[in-house]
């Protein structure tokens, strides 16, 4: 060991000869991670052509996803405005955000028939007349004269001022657009937030501040004389038309009982046939074999199968999403407590035993007080798990939240109200996820799961 | 167990007099404590189910009888018809209705040679599983070592990266395959990329759970001669965690492939699909060959993914867990 760094050949070959295995793998062990590399970037090449994942993301309206996006955080108004009578006047669709009549701050009519629209500052507005639009973009005007059969934007028009066939397109970014049309010019007003969140256009709290509304709630002077004007703001926000608060909230709380009970009951069925499948316990190989093919069958069945056959049976709502859950989750369930009972240490059984104990009290001090601990948590997980899973389960038709959200992104056009049923399911998801840490800690400590 | 001595009085001290009875008392405590939680739980399960039972469409004792008229009138002509769905071939029952065409929707590679629609179908919904899991199980890979606290020391790193995980997880899938759908129209890659996110979500904190209960002396016997925090990582780190990683991983390819049956129902494409359609459609035999093609399918890759796992890691238990996953 005088110079320990070096190795002469002599210790390089007695080395080689004693570890022959480690220094001379055979080829396909030295290059696995290589070829196991290879393997798979071959195979997501397969699946690129497979999937046609080229052809789709080119014919994709990604247009039309930045608009989705920006969707989730803000509202669109979007006024039509029409010539009637030599006047301008703003049509609203049945969706609009503003009472009738409302005083709205961009969008101002003038004396003469004609009408303004701001985009955020006063260098973007949008000046209306029966027959000429004229464009500020940036405090430059540009005027865009409206024909008999089409529209024609000025030459010198900048990018934000487009012809688009026979109509022009004016561009203001988030703040919004403008399709000048020749019967009618369509303005689309995008503000940041959530439009009427709370109150709806026909409720009596509409369009003020909360401190107002607070003042309001609990004033003595009755807006409806039959209830009080706290009962009064809670009905209101629950019926809110646009965002169907009550109806949402509802929603939730079917799947949350979906996992709930589904989970529940599973656990309920699965605790005493896992003691007739543990081999320790029943001593019958047949009764057992018999017993865990059942809990594969039930798992092995996937859980869309089980809920769409039950949503033919008891049509939709959250009964087929407690036996979709249960039924899934009492063969998975069975199988891990099982497994865990045949884990248990045989002594304290015994102990009972020798003292002259039946069957069942040998099972409820020898083996219960063992495995409660284990059947709670893994029953935890599964309901953390359920939690989450209920809500595809009910897209598919059991209904509850899941199904309002495939509604809301059907229409295209809610994707704020998917947004706030996101959040809704993600705050649920914490506070379940973290109870059921808290809950499996209490239970059996810190150690382990 | 508290028929210890029956009689109390006989012969003891009473020191052990007080013992006892504080023994009881903390018995009748328990017990007491027990049974307020039982009827809690009792009540709240009632109340659930009487919930459920009102806000569902139909009423679970009214629809039981429809349920199994259902199931008896839901049979295929004759059991062979559940083959021939499944194999594409002709059905002597042929109407013209969809219900027993079978053939039309034959996948043809040549002239003659064709693979039937249901096998297609299965075969888009596995290697949606399989991408999924290589795509979220790469991406988690890589992001877990950052969620680790015996490697990240910065602790707005390991927050951030945690919480990613978390709502990443927590995201329905649905809102993710639908905002997809929506741009590509309906297809696989929606399916794809919300079967992935969830498994970046997923597996990434199975992960860095693993990185985190691992065996430090080989890092810190590698940091001793200087090793970059990468060469650590790469050779103190990863042949420890790396057959856990690979047994999760094949965990989650089980996991994956009866979330992209689901996904696929509600808009992904594959054999959810074609189950949604065949079971709303009344088509008994299409329904019947789905039902055996995915639970052969389910049971297949089960198997083999457990064989693989004793193989890779040996007969650990790793059932633990997989409600989580």
């Amino acid at each position: 060991m005088s110079n320990g760094l070096t190795m002469d050949a002599g210790d390089r070959a007695r080395l080689k000869a004693t570890h022959a295995a480690v220094l001379h793998k055979p080829w396909w062990q030295r290059w696995a991670l290589l070829i196991g590399l290879v393997v798979t970037v071959l195979y997501l090449g397969f699946c690129y052509a497979f999937f046609n994942v080229g052809p789709a993301f080119e014919n994709g309206k990604w247009d039309r996803a930045a608009l989705y996006l920006q969707d989730w955080y803000s509202w669109r108004a979007q006024p039509r405005l029409k010539v009637a009578d030599g006047k301008v006047t703003a049509t609203w669709s049945s969706r609009g955000q503003y009472p009738r009549d409302a005083r709205i701050d961009w969008l101002t009519p003038h004396e003469d028939g004609s009408m303004t629209v701001t985009f955020g500052g006063a260098g973007d507005r949008l000046e209306v007349t029966p027959n000429l639009v004229v464009a500020y973009v940036g405090g430059n005007p540009h005027e865009i004269a409206i024909g008999a059969d089409s529209v024609t934007a000025p030459a010198d028009a900048p990018r934000a001022v487009q012809q688009d066939g026979s109509k022009v397109v004016v561009d203001y970014g988030f703040a919004g657009q403008a399709e000048v049309r020749t019967n009618q010019v369509y303005v689309q007003r995008r503000f940041l937030g959530w439009a009427n969140f709370w109150f709806d256009t026909h409720s009596a709290y509409w369009g003020r501040n909360p401190l107002e509304v607070i003042q309001l709630m609990f004033s003595a002077e009755r807006i409806d004389p039959a209830r009080s004007n706290f009962d009064t703001a809670v009905r209101d926000f629950l019926n809110n038309g646009v965002w169907q608060h009550g109806d949402i909230l509802s929603k939730l709380l079917q799947t949350l009982v979906m996992a709930f009970v589904g989970t529940l009951l599973a656990t309920l069925f699965a605790f005493p046939l896992a003691f007739i499948a543990a081999r320790n316990i029943t001593r019958s190989r047949p009764v057992n074999w018999v017993m865990k093919r059942g809990f594969d069958f039930l798992r092995s069945i996937d859980m869309l199968i089980w809920a769409l056959f039950f949503t033919r049976g008891f049509g939709p709502g959250p009964i087929p999403g407690i036996a979709a859950i249960f039924f899934t989750d009492a063969g998975a369930l069975g199988k891990v407590y099982a497994e865990a009972l045949e884990n248990v240490d045989d002594r304290q059984r015994e102990g009972v035993k020798s003292v002259g104990a039946s069957p069942t009290v040998v099972n409820r001090f020898g083996v219960v007080p063992q495995v409660l601990p284990v059947f709670i948590s893994q029953s935890l997980y599964f309901w953390e798990s359920n939690t989450r899973s209920a809500t595809v389960i009910g897209a598919v038709g059991a209904g509850g939240i899941g199904l309002k959200l495939l509604e809301a992104m059907g229409t295209n056009s809610d994707w704020d109200k998917v947004a706030y049923m996101v959040l809704l399911i993600l705050m649920v998801v914490f506070v379940f996820d973290n109870l059921s840490n808290a809950l499996r800690s209490r239970l059996i400590g810190q150690r382990g799961h | 167990m508290a028929h210890i001595a029956h009689d109390p009085a006989g012969g003891i001290s009473d020191a052990t007099r007080t013992v006892y009875g504080h023994y009881r008392q903390q018995i009748r405590t328990r017990r007491v404590y027990s049974i307020i939680a039982l009827v809690v739980f009792a009540i709240v399960l009632a109340l659930s189910l009487n919930f459920a039972n009102a806000a569902n469409s139909g009423k679970f004792f009214e629809r039981l009888p429809y349920l199994l008229d259902f199931l008896r009138s839901f049979v295929p002509n004759d059991p062979l018809e559940i083959f021939r769905a499944m194999f594409d071939q002709p059905s002597p029952y042929a109407d013209g209705s969809m219900k027993y065409d079978f053939t039309s929707q034959r996948m043809y590679f040549t002239d003659t040679l064709y693979v039937p629609h249901f096998i297609y179908e299965l075969m888009v919904t596995v290697n949606i599983a399989i991408v999924s899991t290589i795509i979220g199980g790469g991406l988690a890979f890589c992001l877990c070592f950052f969620a680790a606290t015996n490697l990240v020391g910065a602790g707005a790193v390991r927050f951030v990266v945690r919480r990613i995980m978390e709502i990443l997880r927590a995201f329905p899938e649905i809102v993710i395959a639908g905002l997809l759908t929506a741009i590509l129209s309906i297809g696989p890659i929606a399916a794809i990329f919300a079967v992935s996110l969830h498994t970046i979500g997923a597996l990434g904190k199975l992960f860095f759970e693993v990185v985190e209960n691992a065996d430090m002396k080989p890092d810190e016997g590698l940091r001793a001669v200087g090793a970059t925090w990468l060469e650590r990582v790469r050779f103190g780190m990863l042949p420890q965690v790396l057959p856990n990683f690979v047994s999760y991983t094949l965990l989650r390819t089980e996991i994956n492939v009866r979330a992209s049956t689901i996904i696929g129902a509600v808009g992904g494409g594959g054999i959810g699909e074609a189950f949604r359609l065949s079971i709303g459609n009344n088509q008994a035999a299409k329904t019947y060959a789905i039902i055996i093609l995915l639970l052969v399918t389910i049971i297949a890759v089960d198997q083999f993914s457990g064989w693989l796992r004793r193989r890779l890691v040996g007969n650990q238990a790793f059932e633990f867990g997989r409600g989580a996953a």
